[in-house]
């Protein structure tokens, strides 16, 4: 951060530890969540002796975060925007029960079985309806001004409601073997060589980024970042994206499949026997993906900005001109398309939709949003923290899992763990001015 | 008896067309007339100093000017042309620039963001061109704050007269020709309350129009080239600070009486109104 060097501070010995961090422009806050999903995993490990950090563990636990990381991306501009989403579970039902009935009953029976148009098209669908759903609240919240806590409580009862209605509370199996695809599962997942091959993209654009910024700063003559710092960040990304391809890689096919497999694409079996990777799952290359654009919404685009300076000072950000109301139906619009994404990835994964599908999703959206530094009082949290703290709270549900515990016993340490989490980040705050 | 300014006596150095004109303004909130029927306008170069209590409506006036709230009645002329201002942006596009007592910054972003708030500049692909509007923010900051360097932080985390300095700059970088600052001087210390004094010289002489609205007459008498009083939402009367005292103007503002050195408005005391 330029305000050390500014200060002379970085030549002090007392401020050395922090110049570290601050050259390499590191958020202070998302190393300790790091640091604290580090701790979680490596505590899990030691006590489930050693099933935690397996490749099959950490591959399953991708897949069972990308539904609620989808939608916490989602959520981070909600709440900047001093809003709330309690509906985001229900909203989450009823486009799942859309998509899946608009499939069983007119596309795939319009199209053929397996038509490539069919998840197109019922991804469309839910896209659209979980769009109107957000547009409709959004609408009420900032041109009728019923407060957001209210709107969308009202939205978690009615679209929980319409999810019945729409099948008269009947399971809606999928018809779509591609569409399953979206959810994960054995053929959900990309195979060893594409992850390597995304692996190799994703670092050629963050060394294409950490260039393409340096050299902007240089044009207008900024100050820069050493270049250790520069260095060693980009290491660090690499080395990161190559250990969780590594890891997804080795999580293999069992025996059993690995020969199903290899009969149905005819490929001559080994003595020793097969070894087939899964690579990344689609529902998580998706999340990924949500990731990387909300980020890019919320860092880059006007949009984002307006977001931000709305949540910092709402009459600061409307004296400028800036359409408040507007920016406020966009960012639930935002919000009802990204959780029919997290509709989609959530009835692909149990291959069909269910009335009760998303239920309390809302509040571990919105408890995601807030471990991952989302203050609920506006203005600040970003899309990559929300994510990790979909990841947290993924995590600790898992392991709890692994380790045997109740449930009723993992709600209390959920719920314990909300609560200190922000705790520990309100002193922060505080100390941090 | 009309109030208007062009009236106002020994007004022969300045002359031609106002650069703003508001012509019987009124607005209410419920049964409230917060403003009610006022006249008043500024030249090229000038300070006008709007006085009055909280609560007089001069806030609430300035606030029609600068498409904060929309007028019920009255009409507003910018170079002689009738202006229609509904919003902000409006405003701006007439060159309009306000300073807000509560500074309106959004604390949670830097100086560049807030500098080039709703008015971002972009990039070839319609993205935010961060890297520019620093560049500019660190130009147009410099010429005002030699010594400011934090740029990368949020706002929260600067002085008043930092924040100030960059709420004067939204002013100077977007080239404004009217600019209204209201309490300008409310959250800053001595030192920085003459910069800004300073500031206000400077802009007078590029022939910047000011309207520097206060509660506090000492803030503004020295600064202004005349006074406007309200009270009650009303015009008490306008003067040209040569031709009045400090004293003559509290009463305006206290009681509402109107000295000979000035012209009286409907808002005038009347027993002591003399024309």
């Amino acid at each position: 951060m330029s305000t050390f060097s500014d200060t002379k501070a970085a030549t002090r010995p007392a401020a050395a530890k922090r110049s570290v961090l601050g050259a390499m422009e590191i958020d202070t806050r998302m190393i300790g969540m790091i640091a604290a999903l580090l701790v979680i995993w490596v505590g899990f490990d030691v006590f489930s002796g050693g099933a935690f950090l397996s490749p099959r563990n950490l591959w399953n636990l991708s897949v069972q975060t990308a539904s609620i990381a989808v939608m916490s991306t989602g959520m981070v501009l909600v709440i900047v925007t001093r809003n709330i989403d309690l509906s985001v579970g229900s909203v989450l039902g009823v486009t799942g029960m859309i998509m899946a009935v608009f499939q069983a009953s007119y596309l795939t029976p319009a199209l053929g079985f397996n038509h490539p148009l069919v998840w197109v098209g019922t991804l469309g669908v839910g896209i659209v309806v979980g769009l109107l759903i957000g547009s409709l609240q959004g609408f009420v919240i900032a041109y009728l001004g019923v407060p957001a806590f209210i709107v969308t409580l009202g939205g978690l009862l009615v679209w929980r409601g319409a999810a019945w209605w729409v099948a008269e509370g009947k399971t809606i199996p999928l018809t779509d073997d591609n569409f399953k695809l979206i959810g994960g599962g054995a053929d959900g997942a990309i195979g060893a060589t594409w992850s390597w091959i995304i692996a190799a993209v994703a670092v050629a654009l963050v060394v294409f980024a950490a260039i393409n910024a340096r050299r902007q700063r240089k044009r207008f003559q900024f100050p820069l970042k050493p270049m250790w710092a520069e260095v060693s960040l980009v290491g660090l990304a690499t080395l990161a994206i190559v250990g969780a391809t590594w890891v997804v890689n080795a999580y293999t096919l069992p025996p059993a499949l690995a020969r199903r497999y290899a009969e149905a694409n005819s490929i001559p079996v080994p003595d020793g026997g097969l070894s087939i990777s899964f690579g990344y799952a689609v529902p998580v290359l998706v999340a990924i993906g949500v990731g990387i654009v909300m980020t890019f919404i919320a860092k880059r685009t006007r949009f984002g900005r307006y977001v931000f300076a709305l949540g910092g000072n709402p009459e600061a950000a409307a004296l400028a001109g800036i359409d408040t109301k507007k920016v406020t139906v966009y960012v639930f619009a935002l919000m009802g398309m990204l959780t029919a994404i997290a509709a989609a990835i959530s009835t692909a994964r149990l291959t069909s939709a269910t009335n009760a599908q998303g239920t309390l999703d809302e509040l571990y959206t919105i408890a995601a949003a807030v471990i991952g530094g989302t203050s609920l009082a506006g203005g600040a949290g970003t899309v990559a923290g929300a994510m990790l703290g979909a990841l947290v709270m993924q995590s600790l549900q898992t392991g709890m899992v692994l380790l045997g515990l109740d449930t009723p016993l993992q709600n209390i340490v959920v719920g314990v763990v909300l609560v200190v989490a922000v705790f520990v980040d309100t002193l922060y705050r505080r100390r941090a001015g | 008896m009309t109030g208007k300014l062009d009236h106002v006596p020994g007004s022969s150095t300045v002359s031609g067309t106002p650069l703003v004109e508001m012509r019987d303004m009124s607005i209410a909130f419920g049964g409230i007339h917060a403003v009610d029927h006022v006249t008043v306008d500024l030249f090229p170069g000038e300070v006008v100093g709007l006085l009055g209590h909280n609560g007089a409506g001069k806030s609430t006036l300035i606030k029609m000017l600068s498409g904060a709230y929309r007028a019920d009645g009255g009409d507003i002329f910018i170079n002689g042309e009738k202006a229609d201002i509904g919003n902000p942006r409006d405003a701006k596009r007439y060159g309009i620039e306000t300073i807000y007592q509560t500074l309106a910054l959004a604390d949670n972003v830097d100086a560049a963001a807030n500098l080039f708030l709703g008015r971002e500049l972009r990039t070839p692909w319609g993205t935010l061109d961060d890297v520019a509007m620093e560049a500019a923010a660190r130009e147009v900051m410099h010429r005002l704050n030699p010594n400011f360097r934090k740029f990368k932080d949020p706002v929260r985390a600067l002085s008043g007269g930092q924040r100030q300095s960059i709420a004067i700059a939204r002013a100077i970088h977007f080239n404004a020709r009217i600019i209204i600052m209201d309490e300008p001087t409310a959250a800053l210390g001595p030192q920085e309350t003459a910069q800004v004094a300073e500031l206000t010289k400077k802009l007078k002489e590029q022939g910047i129009g000011i309207f520097l609205i206060s509660h506090d007459i000492h803030d503004v008498f020295d600064l202004a080239d005349r006074v406007a009083v309200m009270k009650n939402g009303q015009l008490v009367g306008t003067a040209r600070t040569s031709d009045v005292t400090k004293d003559e103007v509290l009463g305006m503002i206290i009681l509402g009486k109107c000295p000979p050195g000035a012209a009286p408005g409907p808002g005038a005391f009347a027993g002591e109104a003399a024309a």
